[in-house]
């Protein structure tokens, strides 16, 4: 059964509209396919990070579970889906109004526009839906020749640490070599080759070249491991190298890394990118596309999404009032030295260059910007009170969250804390032979926030599962330098006076 | 074919189900309770399925919010405030702790396959009217939220095309008052067996919190089963010390009386309810008792095996007496109940509940015969 379709007739003739203003705009984009499909469907897809196919998990099925309970409901309704790919996938709900449908086209436009041309995107997999589908077959056949509960445990495992991950290998995601590339083989799969086609071809080169395996011996484990390139924050990479484990799992650390990595940089952009693609659906309905009779549909359920939430910035909001500003500034050209050194409240109230660079400018900021460094350049102390934007801490005597202040660079400061490392801890593998004894060691990078100790007690226990020998942190604990030393029993703190 | 992600779906399903059963005793003996959520639901606290990932401690941590207030004003708004309206792909971080939703059924068929509880037969004959209504057919009159679209435009389309006001050029269908149809219900009527569980609890002083704690647990859990096994169930309530009244279900868990203990007079509410309310020829009937074992006399003793051998046991399916243990009771209820009938007799099950974590092998013991 076809779950989805393409869109027809009278949508198809919105999109071409919608498709006009968007390149009449300057918006540049790989071609977008519209399809349709019900709710259903629409659950789906949402529970498998937006692709038609994905390895099996059950995590897929809760998160599906979750979805269609909200959705009967009335809790959640997704509104629109976008995959990065080429051409974009993005998939429309049927019973949405036509002019759900209108904004959501020119929504997806500038996702698409922003998918294809921000740099944190440009190392993506364009192929991603055939790579999915990819990785899908492989761990079924995994599956097949382990044993589901077996493969799916090990998923499980390495779920636990898919967000350690090195932001800098974005740009050039290097290939995880397999144990028998580091007894001194070359890669010798084509450059060309797309990473679909190379995790294929390593899978069949590994077994051509399996008979080698044999030669690892245990000294040859003990000098490479007192040659890795460390520190490292790609750990998934470092424990599927390095880690005392079998090619098909090894593989499946591989197939996640490789996933996690395309995510990656939709998490990093959460803001800009909603911000761009609302700003763009805004300004194309309210200058273009609406009808009158459309109007207050509009409004109304843009305001919906563009909500402010006491407990949470929303991304959506944030991000397309922070590029109408920058806009703004552009335009009247409120930056620079004389703008910034100008002390006369008037002069500065009535600024207006009449520059009209205002356009270019968010162009060339959706090209280079992630939302860490978004907000750092341009959060200003006028657009933090514009936004009423507070900052709010927990109150242990009511046990509640309380607003705490409204300082500017209290708020920004929590705010670039929130982004800083895509909102995940810092931590990186110091030592694969700490204590001279093959242990682990990792070190948190602590930035004024604890970790949550249980679970990080819980995610050792996972890492040593995969590691097989004691795993350490290093980490700070209520001021203290504590080192966790976790050895497969029982959990020890060792705490720095 | 299904879609894949059913499988992922049966899966998880299974996995909640194998950590349900896993850790259903702990649910139980610690007063756990499943929430029930009002739709037939119970939601479940499962925060042992949640991936653990190195994550920073969510109290302390604090954010940024938007909107006005002063400082000091909490954050956390009130209930209904939505979240944005526009859906995000599943990339989630940092959820709250994870609630997993479980139907009446499936938490029946866990706690029956953990405790291996045989199928009850019901007796009597299925005399309980149930009347379930289903929209199955059309009418012309009904509310607007009924409304059939299709066959409401079909029949304008028709009455146009007849008065000849329909134009294939430029197919606008209007239609008018009578032209409208309505889903409208079909009720049929199904026979159920129906069923009566009358719970009846000692409440005199040497009932502590924690003997109660332990009938309201048990009984929610019998409540459960027996829920999965009749369509239609009620359930009535009695306290007794030296009187005996019958209660609602809050009271019953809440009273704290005290004073002697005349097992009798409990007795004696529960046959009047049976008399009144249940003919035993249609009804499947449940009598449990709780109490620490303590009665004041003999005598009483005497008349409450009176009223079991001639009125309450042939009434009802089985007879229950849990003897919940306490410090102050002497357990001799029980002795003389098992002197007269034995242990393991079929009409009247008797059996001791030592602490909270005796409870599940008590709800083996009472329903584990199928009666």
């Amino acid at each position: 059964m076809q779950r989805t379709k393409p869109i027809s007739g009278e949508l198809l003739k919105i999109r071409d509209e919608v498709l006009q203003y968007a390149l009449d705009y300057g918006l540049d984009f790989y071609p977008v396919v519209f399809e349709m499909c019900d709710y259903d469907t629409i659950n789906i897809l949402a529970s498998q990070g937006g692709f038609p196919a994905r390895y099996p998990h059950w995590r897929f099925g809760m998160d599906y579970d979750s979805m269609s309970k909200n959705y009967r409901f009335g809790m959640m309704r997704i509104y629109e889906m976008v995959i990065n790919n080429d051409p974009v996938y993005a998939y429309l709900l049927n019973v949405n109004k036509t002019v759900d449908q209108k904004t959501v086209m020119a929504h997806v436009y500038g996702h698409a526009d922003f998918f294809k041309n921000n740099a944190y995107f440009s190392g993506t997999d364009r192929n991603m839906i055939d790579v999915m589908a990819n990785h899908g077959t492989k761990v079924r056949r995994f599956m097949d020749r382990y044993g589901q509960d077996k493969v799916e445990e090990f998923i499980d495992v390495v779920l636990s640490f898919e967000n350690l991950l090195d932001v800098n290998q974005l740009f050039q995601l290097s290939p995880i070599k397999t144990k028998v590339d580091l007894t001194s083989m070359k890669d010798d799969i084509e450059d060309g080759a797309s990473s679909s086609l190379k995790t294929f071809m390593r899978s069949k080169q590994r077994t051509e070249k399996a008979g080698k395996k044999t030669k690892l011996k245990k000294d040859v484990r003990v000098f490479e491991i007192n040659n890795l390139e460390l520190p490292t924050s790609d750990i998934m990479k470092f424990l599927a190298e390095n880690a005392p484990i079998e090619d098909w799992q090894s593989d499946i650390i591989s197939i996640l890394r490789e996933e996690a990595y395309y995510f990656l940089p939709q998490r990093m952009t959460k803001i800009i990118n909603e911000g761009w693609a609302s700003y763009w659906h805004s300004t194309i309905m309210t200058q273009n596309a609406l009808n009158a009779s459309e109007i207050v549909d509009f409004a109304d359920h843009h305001a919906g999404v563009m909500a402010m939430s006491k407990q949470n910035i929303n991304p959506y909001k944030i991000g397309i009032e922070l590029l109408r500003d920058i806009e703004f500034r552009w335009n009247t050209g409120r930056f620079g030295k004389e703008y910034n050194e100008c002390d006369d409240l008037h002069t500065k109230e009535n600024w207006d260059k009449k520059l009209g660079l205002g356009r270019e400018k968010i162009f060339e900021v959706r090209r280079s910007h992630n939302d860490l460094t978004f907000i750092d350049e341009f959060f200003t102390q006028e657009f933090c009170q514009r936004q009423q934007l507070f900052t709010y801490d927990f109150n242990p005597q009511s046990q509640r969250n309380e607003i705490s202040e409204r300082s500017f660079l209290e708020i920004k400061d929590k705010l670039l804390n929130q982004l800083t490392n895509f909102g995940n801890p810092v931590i990186n593998v110091v030592s694969a032979n700490y204590n001279n004894r093959g242990e682990m060691l990792m070190q948190h990078t602590h930035y004024g926030v604890d970790l949550d100790m249980g679970k990080a007690a819980e995610t050792m226990h996972n890492i040593f599962l995969v590691w097989k020998r004691p795993v350490n942190l290093e980490t700070i604990v209520e001021g203290k330098k504590s080192i966790y030393h976790f050895d497969g029993k029982e959990l020890k703190v060792a705490t720095e006076a | 074919m299904d879609h894949p992600i059913k499988r992922d779906h049966a899966r998880f399903k299974k996995i909640v189900k194998g950590k349900i059963r896993a850790n259903l005793r702990r649910f139980v003996s610690q007063g756990e309770m499943p929430i029930p959520k009002g739709d037939g639901t119970f939601k479940i606290p499962m925060p042992s399925i949640e991936t653990p990932r190195f994550r920073f401690g969510s109290e302390e941590q604090g954010g940024v919010g938007q909107g006005d207030g002063e400082p000091g004003d909490p954050v956390d708004g009130e209930p209904g405030e939505g979240e944005p309206g526009e859906g995000e792909v599943g990339e989630g971080e940092g959820k709250k702790s994870l609630e997993v939703d479980v139907s009446l059924d499936e938490l029946a068929s866990i706690l029956g396959e953990e405790l291996e509880l045989p199928n009850i037969e019901p007796k009597g004959k299925k005399t309980m009217e149930s009347v379930t209504e289903r929209y199955t057919s059309i009418g012309s009159t009904g509310p607007d939220s009924l409304r059939h679209f299709k066959r409401t435009y079909r029949e304008a389309l028709k009455r146009q095309v007849s008065v000849g006001t329909y134009d294939p050029e430029n197919p606008i269908i209007i239609p008018v008052r009578r032209d409208f149809r309505y889903r409208s219900a079909n009720s049929k009527v199904e026979y159920e067996n129906s069923a009566v569980v009358i719970y009846m609890m000692d409440v005199s002083g040497s009932m502590g919190d924690e003997q109660k704690e332990i009938v309201r647990t048990e009984s929610f859990w019998i409540n459960l089963w027996l829920k999965s096994q009749y369509k239609d169930i009620e359930v009535r309530y009695i306290i007794h010390d030296a009187t005996a009244k019958e209660v609602d279900e809050k009271t019953f868990f809440s009273t704290r009386e005290s004073g002697g203990t005349l097992i009798s007079s409990a007795f004696k509410v529960c046959q009047d309810i049976i008399e009144k309310d249940y003919n035993p020829e249609e009804w499947n009937i449940y009598p449990f008792h709780f109490s620490d074992g303590d009665n004041w006399s003999a005598d009483d003793t005497k008349m409450c095996l009176d009223l079991l051998d001639n009125v309450l046991l042939p009434a009802s399916n089985m007879f229950c007496y849990g003897q919940v243990e306490s410090r102050y009771g002497s357990g001799q209820f029980y002795k003389d109940l098992s002197e007269k009938y034995g242990e393991s007799s079929d009409e009247i099950i008797l059996s001791k509940i030592k602490d909270k974590d005796a409870i599940m092998d008590s709800i083996k013991d009472f329903l584990g015969k199928g009666n």
